[in-house]
C-alpha cells in the first residue's frame, strides 16, 4: 500500500517537506514534477513533518506536485546482467539497456563483522610499474589517488580498469564531466573490459542528490560480487565532489558546519565508504581506489586530510606520473617479499638513487658542477622517469624488474647500486 | 525504578526523539523497536515529555510512533571472570559470538552477553563467615589464564556488609550464588561472580590514590629514556596520518612491562584490527610464556560502525581497565584514536543542535577529555595492595596540525606527550616520536643528567643542522659539524629504532641504561678529526657499529663482540673524554 501526497510543505534547495505519518527513517519515495518523476529519500522526521531529499533537484517542484512513499529504502538490482551496463546514481539505465528490477538489495548496509575478515596479504597486478614494483596494490585495500585539478587521474583509473587483475570492475563516476564519462566508455569498450564493468555515473550536470548515492550503489554491487568469491576492483573518481555533495546537502538542511563547511561526521562519512573495502574469509574481496582531488594541491584540505586517516596510503599523481615518494602502499610489505626475491631490494635501491637524482638536479639548477657521479645520476633519472614512471607503460611486474636492473646497468657499476652482492651476481644483465 | 514506554516523534540521523510517560533518567539505556528489531539506544537529553536518545546502530527503517522501551539502567559493562582474550565491539558484544549468530555482517539489534554464563569457574573462598566487607574488597578467588581473578562485593553496594554464607571451593558459572551478605539493617544481598558496572562512572573503590612514579618500560628507547610514560600515567600521541601512530601503539601493546592489555580500536580501520586478531594469539607474553592474547582485551569499534557506540566504546574500555585494576594489577588502556572519540561526541552535539565552540567541537569536549584521562591513576587498594591504570590516547589533528581543540584539550590533562611529525616518517624514521616539541613529567629509567646531555645534543645538533641549510657545510665550522655528526648520530642509534627486528625493537631498562652509558662516553669526547670528510667517515663507522650492536642479544657473545668494535674504533679515534662526559660517568659501569 502505497501512501500518496498532494501537498508540499516547503522547498528548499533539493529539500522538500510534506506532513505525512507512518513514514520510515530513510524511506524512498516518488515525485512527480511537470519535468517527470524523481525519485527522493526521506532524511529527517520531526513529527508528521518528514524532510526528503529530491534526487532530481528542487528546480521546477510545485506545492501541488504528488509525492507517494514507496515503503523501502533505497535498492540496487543485483544479478550478472549489470555487466556491461551504465546507470545513473537512481539506478536508472544510462545506456539503451534496460531497466533492471530483479533480486533488489539495499544499499549503505552493515559494516563486516571485523572477525569475519582476513588478513590483506594478496597482491593485486595492475601492470603499473610505479604501482606494482614500487607500491604494490593488495587485494582488499582502499587507497586513494590524491591529485590536482589537471592531472590524468582518469586516464590513469582507465589503465588500472583495463590491465587490473580483477574479476569484476564497478566504476563510480561523480561529478563527471561528460567528456571524460564519454573517455571512459569508449576507452573500456575499446580495451574490451567492458563485459566485466559496471557504471555508475553522475556526471556534473546531474542533480547533487544523485552524486551522493553514487558510492552506496557501487558498494552495494561490489560487495555483493564478492559474496559471490569474485575479486572486485572498484574505482571511484572523485570523492571530493562526493564530499561536496554532502557539504551542499548539510548546509542547506542547515546543519552546523565544522571544518571549511563540511559537515562534522565528514570522516564517519568517507570512513563508511572506504571500509566497505574487505577480504572475506573464504570468499571474495573488494578493493577500492579512489580518486581525491586536493584543492589547491593542499594535503591538509579536509577531504584528502580524513581520506588520509582512513585508507592504507595512497597514491599522489603529480605532473603526470604517481610521485614515488609521497606515494605509499601500507599493506605493500604484506605481498612484495613472496613475489620474487629481488624486489625489495630493487624496489629500495631505485628509489634511493632517484632520491640522489632529485637532490643532484636541484645543485645543478643551482648552477653547481657536475661529477661523474652527478652525471650518472642524471642519466638514471631520466631512464627512470620515461621507462617506468610513465603512465602508459604497460609492464607486468617481472618485466618491470628486469628492465629496473637494466636501467640500473646502463648506469652503474654494481656496487655502486648498494644492493647486496648474491642479489647482483644473480640479475644483473651481462652487457 | 519503574519500566517506562514511550514512542518516537522524530528522527534525525542516529538521533531519536522519544515522547514518555513516567521517569526517565539521563544516561538511561532504552530500546527502539523498528519492525520488530529492539535498537538499544541511550538517552541524551530531556525536554519535558520528549527524550532525545543517541541510538547505537542505523536507523533506517524508523518510524514515528514506533515503541520506545526505557530499562531504567544506564549503560553497563559486565564485569566477571573471561573478559580476558575476547574482542568485543563498543557495546562489550563478542565479535566472534556476533558473527556465529549474524554471519558476515554486523547485523543491527543482535546482542549477545559479554560473558559467558555457561563456562564454569574454580572458585576459592577467601573471606570467611563473619568478616565484615565493603564494596571492592573480594570474597574469593577464581584463575584466570595465569592470573589469580578476584571476585568482589559488588562496586555499587553501600556501607558495611557481614558475610553470611560463603561457597565452599568447586567449580561454579559467573551467575550462581557463591556468598550471602547482609547490611546493616539485616537485609540480605546474593553475590555471584559477575555484575554490573555503568561504564560512565569511574570505579573508586580504593583507598587512595598515589601519585605515578614508577615507569612503564614500553621497551621503546626514545620513550623509557627520554620521555616516559609512568604506571597510571597518562599520555598522548597526536600526529598527522601515515606517522606510525597505530604501529607505535601496536608495539608498546606487545613489549610493555604490564599485566592487562586493553586496546580501544575506536573510529579505525579494521584492518589493524584484523592484525592485532591475526597476529597476538600467535605472541607470547615475554613475561608469563603463554599467548599474548590471553592478557589482552580488544574493544573495536571501526570507523564504519555506528558513531554512538563509538562513543561508548572508550568508556567501556577505560570500565574494565578500572576492574582488572581493583585486582591488583598493572593494566595499560590504548585508545586508538581519541580524536574519533571526540568527533563522535561532535556529530550527536550538532544533531542536538547545541552552540558550537571551536571547530564545532562541543563546548564539553575539554572537561569529557579530562574526566577520561583522569580515570587513569596509580591506587592503594583496600588490601593494601596496588594497582594502575595506564592510559595512552592517539589523537589525529586534522591537518596534522596540533593547534586544534582536541590536541589542545589533551595536552593539558596528559602526563606526557609525545608528538609524531611528518617530517620525521616522511624520512621513515621510527618511531617518528619529534625530540624536540615532546614532554614527560614522568620519572625515565635513565640518569636525568644523562638525558638532558643527550637532548642538549639534539638541540643544539638540530640548530646547527638548520643553519647548515643556509650557509651550506662549507659556511659550518668543524667543531660545529662534529656536533651536527653526533646528533645525527644519536638519532639514527638510539631514538630509531627497528619495530620489525624481535631484539631492537624490544630494548629493555637494563640494556637502555647499558647503552646511554656508552652513547654518553662517545659523544662526550674529542677526536682526532682532521677535516669534515674524514668526521663523516668517523662517524659514519661508529653508526654502523652501534646499529650492529643494537641486533645483537644483550649481554650475548654477539654483543660483547660488538661492543669491543666500538671501543676499538674509539681508540683508533683518539678519542678523549670531556670533563662533563665524565663527570657524568663517575659512578658509571664504564671506564
Amino acid at each position: 500500500m502505497n501512501k500518496v501526497y498532494n501537498r508540499i510543505e516547503s522547498i528548499i534547495g533539493n529539500v522538500i517537506t510534506v506532513k505525512a505519518v507512518d513514514v520510515r527513517y530513510n524511506e524512498l519515495a516518488q515525485i512527480t514534477t511537470r519535468f517527470g518523476k524523481s525519485l527522493a529519500q526521506v532524511n529527517k522526521i520531526d513529527g508528521d513533518t518528514v524532510s526528503l531529499q529530491v534526487f532530481a533537484g528542487g528546480q521546477g517542484v510545485s506545492t501541488g506536485d504528488e509525492v507517494r512513499f514507496l515503503g523501502h529504502e533505497m535498492r540496487v538490482s543485483f544479478s550478472d546482467d549489470l555487466l556491461g551496463r551504465i546507470f545513473n546514481g537512481s539506478g536508472e539505465p544510462r545506456d539503451k539497456g534496460p531497466a533492471l528490477t530483479e533480486n533488489m538489495k539495499p544499499i549503505g548496509g552493515p559494516s563486516v563483522n571485523p572477525t569475519k575478515r582476513i588478513l590483506a596479504q594478496r597482491m593485486m597486478r595492475t601492470n603499473i610499474p610505479m604501482i606494482d614494483m614500487f607500491n604494490t596494490l593488495v587485494v582488499s585495500q582502499k587507497l586513494p589517488i590524491f591529485s590536482i585539478s589537471g592531472e590524468p587521474y582518469n586516464q590513469l583509473l582507465a589503465r588500472i580498469a583495463m590491465q587490473a587483475d580483477a574479476d569484476v570492475i564497478v566504476l563510480g563516476g561523480m561529478g563527471l564531466k561528460y567528456d571524460d564519462f564519454l573517455y571512459f566508455k569508449d576507452e573500456l569498450s575499446r580495451g574490451g573490459a567492458l563485459s566485466k564493468t559496471v557504471m555508475f555515473i553522475h556526471t556534473a550536470a546531474d542533480p547533487t542528490v544523485e552524486c551522493m548515492m553514487i558510492p552506496d550503489m557501487v558498494l552495494a554491487v561490489a560487495e555483493q560480487f564478492a559474496l559471490q568469491n569474485k575479486d572486485v576492483l572498484v574505482l571511484l573518481t572523485d570523492m571530493t565532489n562526493f564530499a561536496d555533495a554532502m557539504k551542499e546537502i548539510a548546509i542547506t538542511q542547515e546543519q552546523v558546519p565544522s571544518n571549511r563547511g563540511y559537515p562534522g561526521d565528514l570522516y564517519s562519512q568517507l570512513a563508511s565508504r572506504y571500509e566497505k573495502a574487505v577480504d572475506f574469509a573464504d570468499s571474495g574481496s573488494v578493493t577500492v581506489l579512489a580518486v581525491t582531488t586536493m584543492p589547491g594541491d593542499d594535503v591538509t584540505h579536509p577531504v584528502p586530510d580524513n581520506t588520509g586517516y582512513i585508507t592504507e596510503g595512497q597514491y599522489y599523481l603529480k605532473g603526470g606520473h604517481i610521485e614515488p615518494f609521497g606515494s605509499l602502499s601500507r599493506l605493500k610489505q604484506n605481498v612484495n617479499g613472496k613475489t620474487r626475491k629481488d624486489h625489495r631490494a630493487l624496489m629500495d635501491a631505485m628509489i634511493r638513487l632517484y632520491s640522489a637524482y632529485k637532490d643532484t638536479l636541484e645543485k645543478k639548477n643551482m648552477g653547481f658542477s657536475m661529477s661523474r657521479w652527478d652525471e650518472k645520476l642524471l642519466k638514471y633519472g631520466q631512464l627512470f622517469e620515461n621507462k617506468l614512471m610513465d603512465l602508459s607503460v604497460n609492464l607486468t611486474l617481472e618485466e618491470a624488474l628486469d628492465l629496473g636492473w637494466q636501467i640500473l646497468a646502463e648506469c652503474f657499476e654494481k656496487q655502486e647500486t648498494g644492493i647486496k652482492s648474491d642479489l647482483t651476481d644473480e640479475f644483473w644483465p651481462v652487457k | 525504578m519503574a519500566e517506562c514506554i514511550g514512542k518516537v516523534v522524530g528522527i534525525n540521523g542516529n538521533m531519536v526523539s522519544a515522547q514518555f510517560e513516567g521517569d526517565v533518567s539521563l544516561n538511561e539505556i532504552c530500546y527502539v523497536s523498528a519492525d520488530g528489531t529492539k535498537l538499544k539506544s541511550e538517552v541524551i537529553r530531556i525536554r519535558g515529555n520528549v527524550a532525545q536518545i543517541q541510538v547505537y546502530e542505523m536507523t533506517g527503517g524508523i518510524k514515528c510512533g514506533d515503541p520506545v522501551e526505557f530499562t531504567g539502567e544506564m549503560l553497563s559493562a559486565e564485569l566477571g571472570p573471561g573478559l580476558l582474550g575476547q574482542i568485543y565491539d563498543g557495546l562489550q558484544n563478542p565479535l566472534p559470538l556476533l558473527a556465529e549468530q549474524a554471519g558476515w555482517f554486523l547485523e543491527r539489534g543482535v546482542y549477545v552477553d559479554g560473558l559467558n554464563a555457561e563456562k564454569k569457574w574454580e572458585f576459592t573462598p577467601t573471606a570467611h563467615v563473619g568478616d565484615t566487607l565493603r564494596a571492592g574488597e573480594y570474597i574469593g578467588t577464581v584463575p584466570e589464564g595465569s592470573f589469580t581473578h578476584k571476585i568482589f562485593i559488588p562496586f555499587y553496594l553501600q556501607g558495611n556488609y557481614t558475610l553470611r554464607h560463603i561457597a565452599e571451593k568447586g567449580e561454579y558459572t559467573i551467575k550462581e550464588t557463591v556468598a550471602v551478605i547482609t547490611d546493616e539493617r539485616g537485609r540480605e544481598t546474593e553475590i555471584s561472580m559477575s555484575f554490573k558496572w555503568p561504564v560512565k562512572r569511574a570505579i573508586k573503590c580504593y583507598s587512595e590514590r598515589l601519585a605515578p612514579v614508577e615507569t612503564m618500560e614500553t621497551k621503546v628507547r626514545l620513550v623509557d629514556s627520554f620521555f616516559p610514560v609512568a604506571k597510571g600515567g597518562t599520555y598522548c600521541t597526536p600526529g598527522p596520518f601515515g606517522a606510525g601512530k597505530t604501529v607505535l601503539q601496536h608495539t608498546t601493546s606487545k613489549y610493555a612491562d604490564i599485566d592487562i592489555v586493553i586496546i580501544a580500536a575506536c573510529g579505525e580501520r579494521a584492518g589493524e584490527v584484523v592484525e592485532t586478531l591475526t597476529e597476538f594469539p600467535e605472541l607470547t607474553d615475554p613475561k608469563t610464556g603463554r599467548s599474548l592474547m590471553e592478557r589482552t582485551i580488544i574493544i573495536c569499534n571501526t570507523s564504519s560502525m555506528p558513531v554512538a557506540s563509538r562513543e561508548a566504546s572508550v568508556y567501556t574500555s577505560v570500565t574494565l581497565a578500572e576492574y582488572y585494576r581493583q585486582m591488583g594489577l598493572n593494566v595499560l588502556l590504548l585508545a586508538d584514536s581519541t580524536s574519533r572519540w571526540a568527533q563522535a561526541l561532535r556529530e550527536m552535539s550538532g544533531r542536538l543542535e547545541e552552540i558550537p565552540g571551536e571547530e564545532a567541537f562541543p563546548a564539553y569536549l575539554e572537561s569529557y577529555i579530562a574526566a577520561f584521562y583522569e580515570r587513569a591513576g596509580y591506587v592503594r587498594l583496600p588490601d593494601g595492595t596496588t594497582g594502575s591504570v595506564t592510559i595512552g590516547g592517539t589523537v589525529s589533528p586534522a591537518g596534522g596540525n596540533f593547534e586544534e581543540p582536541v590536541t589542545q584539550a589533551t595536552l593539558k590533562v596528559v602526563g606526557a606527550f609525545h608528538g609524531l611529525s611528518r617530517e620525521r616518517s616522511d624520512a621513515r624514521k621510527y618511531p617518528a616520536i619529534d625530540p624536540l616539541i615532546s614532554w614527560s613529567k614522568y620519572n625515565g629509567v635513565i640518569d636525568p643528567a644523562k638525558s638532558a646531555f643527550c637532548k642538549e645534543i639534539l638541540t643544539h645538533g638540530n640548530e646547527i643542522g638548520s643553519m647548515m641549510k643556509v650557509v651550506g657545510e662549507e659556511g659550518t665550522s668543524l667543531a660545529d659539524y662534529i656536533i651536527y655528526l653526533k646528533e645525527e648520530m644519536l638519532d639514527a642509534v638510539y631514538l630509531q629504532q627497528n619495530s620489525f627486528d624481535s631484539v631492537d625493537a624490544n630494548c629493555g631498562t637494563a640494556r637502555q641504561r647499558y647503552v646511554i652509558d656508552k652513547l654518553v662516553c662517545v659523544l662526550g669526547s674529542d677526536y682526532d678529526l682532521g677535516d669534515k670528510d674524514e668526521a663523516r667517515s668517523f662517524f659514519n663507522s661508529m653508526r654502523q657499529e652501534f646499529i650492529d650492536w643494537n641486533y645483537t642479544e644483550f649481554l650475548s657473545d654477539d654483543f660483547k663482540k660488538a661492543e669491543a668494535e666500538i671501543d676499538a674504533l674509539y681508540n683508533r679515534g683518539g678519542g678523549k673524554m670531556s670533563s662533563a662526559a665524565e663527570a657524568l660517568l663517575k659512578d658509571g659501569e664504564l671506564r
